[in-house]
């Protein structure tokens, strides 16, 4: 179990993939100290690239550097590089079909004192309209290090939405994962709740809050939303019946909209949604977030008990 | 001889254009020296191997001029040139605006203005990084410079000292809706583009042995980036349609069709 902060696991992991792979190029704009990079600027002076506060520049020499070659990582906080450059991701990247890795950090209630401006409930939705993006939400630190190792591999157009501190440990140090496929954390009958991130510690308590009353409640980490793990999720929907979606995201274009596209045309399921609705974020704490929102465990419980 | 490319260039893209009955005109007519000599002289290319890794890359980031680079890739043996003829058709290999994977030749996607540049910048970088001596050459628009990418891209590219960047800049005086003085005043380039720290020079952009000197001369330069402001006419070459504001985009009457035909012949028989 690791309960390091996300942005320790990026650098780490990087620094090591940069000794073992000189192609690797790490791409900031202004906020390499936010996500610790900046601690191995020594090391890689090249390689670690501060474009400035200019993300439309810096996703668009992300394209060229992948143009002729290189293996570019992109960060910024998760609305900048998305909803600020989405242009810019979509055709110089996107369509013009190049290998970026786009890391998108303190996605939804995660960017806490950072407010509204900084605060997206919608770059998943606008990374999954994409065609042949790949956009995966990370659960975990353990995650991050395994799908980071992975992704020198990775082709096209690839958002990994992470929260910047530590997360709850969800995986056992060591555990691996598949792009497009679930991971079932808690079997259950009676509903299954799908979420991914932050939203997995309430789903797991909300299994529990279930349980309690009686009722079993599986819980899937679906981190990854593009590709969708439709074998998995089907399986389960006909199992229960019932399908709750929980995010940290609009429930306009996210998870929720993924499962009900999978799942439209199948009878007798019902399918309920977790996420925000209609608004724009806010400064807070997240659990004073996720209850504004109505993220916690007691909504996901409540669409099961009533 | 680079003369005669250009005037080969201008005749087939008019030819092109005049096939498909509509397209970008002016903008595709401003570029066509620029294109003689990079690709009749100063690139480092072989048509045969597009993709060969040694080569010298070139971004038309106002890809909407992708005619005149059609005409160009065409003539120096990138592709058949009877594939000019479906220009725009359904299914084409030649669309409006430059596509890198279905063109052999074309070196980057654009078509949506600025992302080019910063498309070039990166690639400028990359070779830098790598340590090859390939350089990039990256063809704006006068309009597309009211984009602020382009700014971000002309800070960063000073900043990095990628003296293996050569931005051309194709200075028509009109965008889409009119005089770019009047749409929103870019100032001079040539001022704009030092206070960014580019080495920068001012070359008739219809004249090729002055463009061709500029760009020898850029590529005895290091530490900085090099701006060549190319002044330019937009729709070059057609009288009729010349320092048009509507001859951005244009569609061809018969007559147009007629006067388009009779330029073409003019231009190939112009004692070489």
């Amino acid at each position: 179990m690791s309960e390091k902060d996300l942005r320790t696991i990026y650098t780490e992991t990087m620094a090591s993939l940069m000794a073992r792979d000189e192609s690797i190029v790490l791409l900031e704009a202004d906020l390499a100290s936010a996500i610790t990079t900046h601690q191995m600027s020594e090391r890689y002076q090249e390689r670690i690239i501060n474009c400035g506060i200019q993300e439309a520049n810096m996703i668009g020499s992300a394209a060229g550097l992948s143009v002729v070659g290189l293996k570019p990582y992109v960060h910024s906080f998760a609305p900048f590089v998305t909803r600020r450059a989405y242009d810019q991701v979509f055709l110089s990247i996107g369509y013009a079909k190049q290998n970026v890795v786009i890391i998108g950090s303190d996605g939804g209630v995660s960017a806490e004192h950072n407010g509204g401006t900084h605060m997206p409930f919608e770059d998943i939705a606008l990374m999954r309209a994409i065609p042949n993006s790949t956009v995966l939400e990370m659960s975990d630190a353990v995650m991050f290090k395994d799908i980071l190792t992975q992704s020198t591999m990775f082709n096209g157009l690839t958002y990994i939405r992470i929260k910047r501190k530590a997360m709850r440990a969800i995986y056992r140090e060591g555990t691996t994962f598949k792009i497009g496929t679930g991971k079932v954390l808690k079997e259950g009958h009676d509903a299954v709740i799908v979420a991914t991130g932050i939203m997995l510690e309430e789903a797991l308590n909300a299994a529990e809050i279930c349980a309690e009353q009686g009722y079993s409640v599986a819980v899937i980490d679906m981190f990854s939303i593009k590709p969708l793990d439709h074998d998995l999720l089907k399986r389960y929907a006909k199992l229960t019946g019932h399908v709750i979606t929980a995010e940290n995201h609009n429930l306009v274009g996210g998870l929720h909209a993924a499962v009900c596209e999978s799942l439209a045309g199948e009878k007798d399921i019902v399918i309920d949604g977790i996420g925000v609705d209609e608004a724009f974020g806010q400064v807070g704490l997240t659990p004073y977030l996720k209850a504004v929102y109505h993220l916690t465990a007691q909504d996901i419980a409540n669409k099961i008990l009533t | 001889m680079l003369n005669e490319f250009a005037r080969n260039i201008r005749a087939t893209t008019l030819k092109m254009l005049k096939h498909r009955t509509f397209g970008h005109l002016g903008g595709s007519m401003s570029i066509v020296e620029t294109l003689a000599v990079l690709y009749g002289k100063q690139m480092n290319i072989d048509p045969k191997r597009p993709k060969k890794t040694s080569r010298d890359y070139f971004v038309l980031s106002k890809g909407h001029a992708g005619p005149a680079l059609y005409a160009t890739l065409a003539i120096k043996g990138y592709f058949d040139r009877a594939l000019l003829k479906t220009l725009n058709d359904n299914g084409t290999t030649l669309p409006s605006h430059c596509d890198m994977h279905l063109t052999p030749g074309i070196d980057m996607t654009t078509g949506s203005l600025g992302q080019g540049f910063s498309a070039a910048v990166g690639m400028a970088l990359g070779l830098k990084l790598k340590g090859k001596s390939n350089r990039v050459y990256v063809l704006v628009g006068d309009g597309e410079l009211n984009e602020g990418q382009c700014y971000e891209a002309m800070m960063f590219a000073a900043h990095k000292g990628l003296d293996n960047l050569i931005v051309l800049i194709d200075d028509n005086k009109l965008q889409l809706d009119g005089p770019r003085t009047k749409i929103s005043n870019t100032l001079s380039f040539m001022d704009v583009f030092k206070a960014f720290n580019f080495h920068v020079s001012h070359v008739d952009g219809h004249d090729t042995k002055a463009i061709d000197d500029a760009i020898t001369h850029a590529k005895t330069l290091k530490h900085k980036p090099t701006a060549i402001v190319l002044d330019t006419v937009k729709g070059k070459g057609v009288p009729r349609f010349e320092n048009q504001t509507s001859n951005h985009h244009m569609r061809f009457s018969e007559d147009d069709q007629r006067y388009l035909e009779h330029i073409i012949q003019t231009l190939k028989k112009v004692p070489v």
